[in-house]
C-alpha cells in the first residue's frame, strides 16, 4: 500500500470521530454504520457556496422495466462510478438459518456463468475495477466502484449482472466458505467485544429476526445445505427486492442502460415479507458473561429509533448531545474527559425498517465495570429527567447544520446514503429539508422524546469481562 | 480475448493521467512551516493537517509511547483555551477532528466546511507553541490510554502476537516498540517527560501543514502567515539512526494467548522507498506484495485459500512509505485440520516460486490496471489526498514522490520483481511467530434489575 494504515501502526485520539480511512483501527462492533447517519445533499444554508459538484447534485429517480426503483446522482470531476445493487435479503431474512443471508451473498462471486472464482476476481481487477458483496441486517450489497470508460465499464458491468443472475453455488464452493465462516465464528469467540454484542442484541430482541448474529452460530451454519442457498437466493435476489444505486460521472440516459443491464434476467418475483414489529423489553435486566479480558464491555439499552418515525430528529439531535458527538457529548465528558475511565463511550441510535437499537457503550478495567456502569447510567437519568440545556441544543445545532457538507463530501459517501433512501423508501426530499428538520427540533420536543422512547425501567444492560478480584487480596 | 482487454488499458493510460494530478502548491514560511495546498473544488470543505516528524520510532528506551500520550494532551488546553475547548470550537463550527500517531509521525487534523479555515489554523497554531501540560489533566489521559491499551493490544490475540514479535524481528531498531508503548514505560510518564518531548519537536520548523479542499493556494498561504508567521522556530536535533543490524540466521517464536484461532507470520527485513539505495527495488517489492495480495484473484487467495483449501485468510504486505527499513510480511490462518507448520511450508513454496520464475504478464497488467485506477478512486477523497501529501512528506521523501507513485509501479519488470524476491526474501533474514491458542473459559448468568 503507498500508505499504510495497518492497526498496529498507526493509532488515533477517538475511534468515535475518526475518518473512514482511520477507521479500520477501531472496534468494527462499535462503529456506527455509514447508511445509519442521515445526511444531506442539497443544504439549504446560505454560507455554503453551491458551486460544488456534490451540493448542486440531485437525486434521480425511475424503475426499470422490471420495476426496480432506481436512483442516481450525477457527479463530475472523476471518470468514475459507484453502483451498487441493493436487496431485501439481510440477516433479518434469515429465519431459523441464522447466517443463511450473509453466506449466500458471500458465494455469490465464487462461480456465475461459465467463470469461478478466480476468473471472476480477474475479470473486475485486470480492470482495476473494484467489487465486493456485503451482508447487514436488512440487505445484501453488491457494490462495485469502476472507471468510466466505456470498454472497462462495460465489462464491469456485464461481470455484475452475471453474478447477479447466474450464480452457481457449487458443493465445493458452498463447503470452502461455510468452512471459512465457521474459522470466523471460532474467531468472534476471542473477542469480548463480539460476545458483548451478539448477548445485546439478544437480549433486546430475543426472536424477533433482528435477534441474531448476522453470521449465523456454530450450530446454525453447520448444519446449511447448498440447497438452503440457492432457495434463499432465489427467493429475495429477485427485481421486485431490488434497488440501484448509481452515483458517478454517467449520463442519465447511461444510468438509465446500466440499471437495465445490471439487472437483466433476474426474474421479477415478490418483495420480501414485512418484518415483524418489535415488541419491547418487559422489565429492565443485567446480564454478565465472564471472559479472561482485561477490561469489561458494557453495553446498555433498548429498542430505539425506526427509519420513518415521526421522533426521528428528536432522538437524532438530542442523542448528538448525549453521546453522538464524538469528543464533546455528556457521555464522552463524564466518562471518558472527566474521569478517565474508558477509551471510547458513546450512544447512537441505529435506525432499521422496524425499532433498531439505541445503544450505549464503553470499555473499562474490569475492577471499574460497576463505578463506569453507574456514571453510564446516571448521565442517561440526568439526560432523560432534565432534558438538554439551551446552550448545548444549539451548540448541536452548529454542529450537525454547521458540518452538513461533510456528509456528503465524497462519491461513497453520498452512494451510501441514496442507498438508505432508496431501501427505507424515504422522501426524496428528505435531504433537502434535513436542516430545517434538526433547527425545528426543541429543548421540550427532544425531553418529551426521550421520556417516552428511552424508558430507563426497560433497560438492558450487558457487561462481557472478568469478575474483579476482591481488593486487599 | 485477454489480451485484447490488457491492451484497452494500457491505451486508456494517457487519457486518464490527464484527469489525474491536481497541482500541489508549496511554501514555506520564514519560521520553517512548511505548507502544502492541492484544490479539489468537488465539495465545498476543506481537510486541514499538521504533521509533526515524531512518532514511536523516534522514541529513546523508557518512555516509549510518549509520541501518543503527547498527542492526547495536545486537547488538554493552551495559554489561551482551557481543557476540551479545541475540540467544543471545531464542533460549534461543525468540523470533524481527530489526530493520529504512527512510528514516523504524528498528525491532527479538522474537517470543515471551507470557510471555516481559519478557526482550525488559529487553534492548530495556538497548540504548537502554547501547550498547558498539567499533572491532574495527565493523570486522568493516562488512564484513558492505558485503557485504549487494553482495547486494542491486551485483549486482542492478533495485535499481541503482533506486538511481541515486533519486539523479536527487530535487534536494535526503534520499529521494534509498539506505537502506544510498553505498560511500564506508559504508567510512569511524567509531566517532565511531556513537556520536554514537546519542547524538542513541536516547533514550526518541524511541521507541514497540509490543506485539500474548496480552497484557493494563495488564500491558504496568506491564511498561515497570518496564524503560524508568528511562531518560532526551534533547533531540532538530528535522530541517531539507529540502523538496524544485518540479522544472521532465521528466527522464530511462539505467543501463547487466549485464542480460537492458530495463525503463522513471516517477516523478511527489506528496504522501504527512504532506505532502497535503488528506488525501483522497493516499487518492485510493491508488486510482488500485489502479485500474493493485490485482489481476489491474486496468489495467496487463489492457490492456498481456494485451491490447496489450506488457509480460511491469508495476507502479504509491505510497508513502502517508512522512514527506516521494514517488513515484507506474510500470514495466514489455517483451515481446519491443517497446522501452522503446512501454512508456513506452503508461503514458502510460493516465496520460492517468485525467486525462480518471472511473474507473467498478466499478473504485472492486473496489478498496473490497478494502481492506476486506485489513483483515481482515491481522488475521491480530500482527507486521502491530504493524508499521503504529509505522509510522504514527514518520512522524509518529500511530497513530489507520491505523484511518481503510478508512473514508477508503471516502469517494474518482472525480472526485477524477480530480483527483489531473490535478494531480500532470504532465509536468513527471517522471522516467524506462531499463534498458540489457550482455552478461553466464559460463562453467563442474568439478574432482572426491576
Amino acid at each position: 500500500m503507498r500508505i499504510s494504515f495497518k492497526q498496529s501502526k498507526i493509532i488515533a485520539t477517538s475511534c468515535v470521530l475518526a475518518s473512514s480511512v482511520l477507521l479500520s483501527a477501531c472496534d468494527p462492533m462499535y462503529e456506527v454504520k455509514p447508511d445509519n447517519t442521515p445526511v444531506a445533499v442539497t443544504p439549504s444554508t446560505p454560507d455554503i457556496k453551491q458551486s460544488a459538484v456534490h451540493v448542486t447534485s440531485k437525486i434521480e429517480h425511475w424503475q426499470t422495466s422490471q420495476g426496480s426503483r432506481v436512483y442516481f446522482v450525477h457527479a463530475d470531476g472523476l471518470p468514475m462510478a459507484d453502483i451498487q445493487v441493493l436487496f431485501n435479503a439481510g440477516s433479518a431474512n434469515d429465519g431459523a438459518k441464522f447466517g443463511l443471508a450473509e453466506l449466500t451473498a458471500g458465494l455469490l462471486d465464487t462461480g456465475a456463468g461459465t467463470w469461478n472464482a478466480d476468473e471472476i476476481a480477474q475479470r473486475f481487477e485486470n480492470i482495476g475495477a473494484q467489487f465486493g458483496v456485503s451482508s447487514s441486517m436488512e440487505m445484501a450489497t453488491l457494490s462495485l466502484r469502476t472507471l468510466t470508460d466505456p470498454s472497462l465499464f462495460n465489462k464491469a458491468i456485464d461481470t455484475v449482472q452475471v453474478i447477479l443472475t447466474q450464480p452457481l453455488f457449487k458443493e465445493a464452493d458452498f463447503k470452502r466458505e461455510k468452512t471459512r465462516t465457521l474459522a470466523g465464528l471460532k474467531q468472534q469467540e476471542e473477542s469480548p467485544a463480539a460476545q458483548a454484542s451478539i448477548a445485546f442484541y439478544k437480549a433486546l430482541y430475543g426472536d424477533h429476526p433482528y435477534g441474531h448474529p448476522g453470521s449465523g452460530t456454530l450450530k446454525t451454519v453447520s448444519e446449511f445445505k447448498v440447497a438452503d442457498v440457492r432457495e434463499f437466493y432465489k427467493k429475495y435476489y429477485v427485481a421486485a427486492n431490488a434497488i440501484v444505486v448509481i452515483v458517478g460521472d454517467l449520463s442519465t440516459a447511461q444510468a438509465e442502460q446500466t440499471a437495465e443491464k445490471v439487472l437483466s434476467g433476474l426474474p421479477i418475483g415478490k418483495k420480501a415479507e414485512v418484518l415483524p414489529e418489535v415488541s419491547l423489553p418487559t422489565h429492565a435486566e443485567q446480564q454478565h458473561i465472564d471472559f479472561p479480558s482485561s477490561q469489561t464491555h458494557v453495553l446498555v439499552g433498548l429498542p430505539g429509533s425506526y427509519r420513518k418515525d415521526p421522533d426521528y430528529f428528536n432522538l437524532y439531535v438530542g442523542n448528538h448531545i448525549l453521546g453522538g458527538s464524538g469528543l464533546v457529548s455528556k457521555l464522552f465528558d463524564e466518562v471518558r474527559e472527566k474521569r478517565g475511565l474508558a477509551y471510547t463511550a458513546s450512544s447512537s441510535f441505529l435506525p432499521l425498517a422496524k425499532p433498531g437499537p439505541f445503544l450505549i457503550s464503553l470499555q473499562t478495567r474490569n475492577d471499574q465495570k460497576d463505578q463506569a456502569l453507574q456514571v453510564l447510567n446516571q448521565t442517561l437519568a440526568d439526560f432523560i429527567n432534565k432534558g438538554p440545556t439551551e446552550a448545548e441544543l444549539s451548540a448541536a445545532k452548529k454542529n450537525i447544520t454547521g458540518g452538513f457538507a461533510l456528509r456528503s463530501d465524497t462519491n461513497k459517501k453520498l452512494a451510501n446514503y441514496v442507498g438508505m433512501i432508496g431501501f427505507y423508501d424515504m422522501p426524496l426530499d428528505y435531504l433537502d429539508t434535513f436542516q430545517q428538520n434538526v433547527e425545528n427540533v426543541t429543548v421540550a420536543s427532544i425531553t418529551d422524546a426521550f421520556k417516552r422512547r428511552v424508558k430507563l425501567n426497560l433497560l438492558q444492560t450487558v457487561t462481557v469481562g472478568k469478575v474483579a478480584e476482591p481488593s486487599g487480596k | 480475448m485477454k489480451n485484447r482487454l490488457l491492451c484497452t488499458v494500457l491505451l486508456c493510460l494517457p487519457a486518464m493521467s490527464l484527469h489525474a494530478e491536481a497541482k500541489v502548491f508549496e511554501k514555506t514560511l520564514k519560521n520553517g512551516l512548511k505548507v502544502l495546498v492541492k484544490e479539489d473544488h468537488r465539495s465545498p470543505i476543506a481537510v486541514s493537517q499538521v504533521w509533526y516528524k515524531v512518532g514511536s520510532s523516534y522514541e529513546p528506551g523508557g518512555i516509549t509511547g510518549v509520541s501518543h500520550m503527547l498527542e492526547h494532551m495536545m486537547f488538554k488546553g493552551t495559554d489561551k483555551h482551557a481543557a476540551g475547548e479545541f475540540s467544543r470550537i471545531i464542533a460549534e463550527n461543525g468540523g470533524e477532528e481527530n489526530a493520529f500517531t504512527g512510528q514516523d509521525y504524528t498528525a491532527y487534523f479538522q474537517t470543515m466546511e471551507a470557510s471555516r479555515l481559519p478557526v482550525s489554523f488559529e487553534l492548530e497554531a495556538d497548540r504548537m507553541r502554547g501547550l498547558h501540560l498539567l499533572a491532574e489533566e495527565l493523570k486522568k489521559e493516562l488512564q484513558v490510554v492505558t485503557e485504549e491499551r487494553r482495547m486494542r493490544t491486551d485483549d486482542n490475540p492478533q495485535a499481541k502476537m503482533n506486538e511481541h514479535f515486533m519486539a523479536m524481528v527487530y535487534a536494535n531498531s526503534s520499529y521494534k516498540n509498539p506505537v502506544i508503548g510498553w505498560p511500564a514505560d506508559i504508567a510512569n510518564y511524567t509531566v517532565e517527560d511531556l513537556q520536554a518531548w514537546y519542547q524538542r519537536w513541536y516547533a514550526p520548523n518541524n511541521a507541514t501543514l497540509v490543506v485539500v479542499g474548496d480552497v484557493q493556494p494563495n488564500a491558504v498561504f496568506a491564511l498561515a502567515e497570518q496564524y503560524f508567521g508568528e511562531l518560532k522556530p526551534s533547533e531540532i536535533k538530528p535522530l541517531k539512526p539507529q540502523t538496524e543490524i544485518e540479522q544472521l540466521g532465521v528466527r522464530y517464536m511462539t505467543v501463547k494467548v487466549p485464542a480460537k484461532l492458530p495463525s503463522v507470520v513471516l517477516a523478511y527485513k527489506v528496504p522501504s522507498l527512504k532506505t532502497a539505495i535503488d528506488e525501483n527495488e522497493a516499487y518492485a517489492l510493491e508488486v510482488l506484495a500485489g502479485v500474493l495480495d493485490g485482489g481476489n484473484s491474486a496468489r495467496l487467495s487463489s492457490t492456498l485459500i481456494r485451491g490447496q483449501q489450506i488457509a480460511v485468510s491469508t495476507g502479504a504486505s509491505y510497508d513502502l512509505n517508512s522512514r527506516l527499513s521494514s517488513l515484507f510480511e506474510l500470514e495466514a490462518t489455517p483451515a481446519e485440520h491443517k497446522s501452522v507448520n503446512d501454512l508456513e511450508a506452503a508461503l514458502k513454496v510460493e516465496v520460492t516460486k517468485l525467486q525462480k520464475d518471472l511473474i507473467t504478464s498478466n499478473e504485472l497488467q492486473r496489478i498496473k490496471a490497478q494502481v492506476l485506477a486506485t489513483d483515481i478512486y482515491q481522488k475521491d477523497s480530500a482527507f486521502y489526498q491530504a493524508m499521503e501529501l504529509g505522509t510522504f512528506e514527514t518520512v522524509g521523501l518529500g511530497w513530489q514522490k507520491a505523484g511518481e507513485y503510478v508512473a514508477k509501479i508503471n516502469q517494474v519488470t518482472p525480472e526485477q520483481v524477480r530480483a527483489v524476491a531473490q535478494k531480500y526474501l532470504i532465509e536468513d533474514h527471517l522471522n516467524i511467530a506462531y499463534l498458540e491458542p489457550q482455552t478461553i473459559k466464559t460463562s453467563s448468568d442474568k439478574k432482572g434489575a426491576h
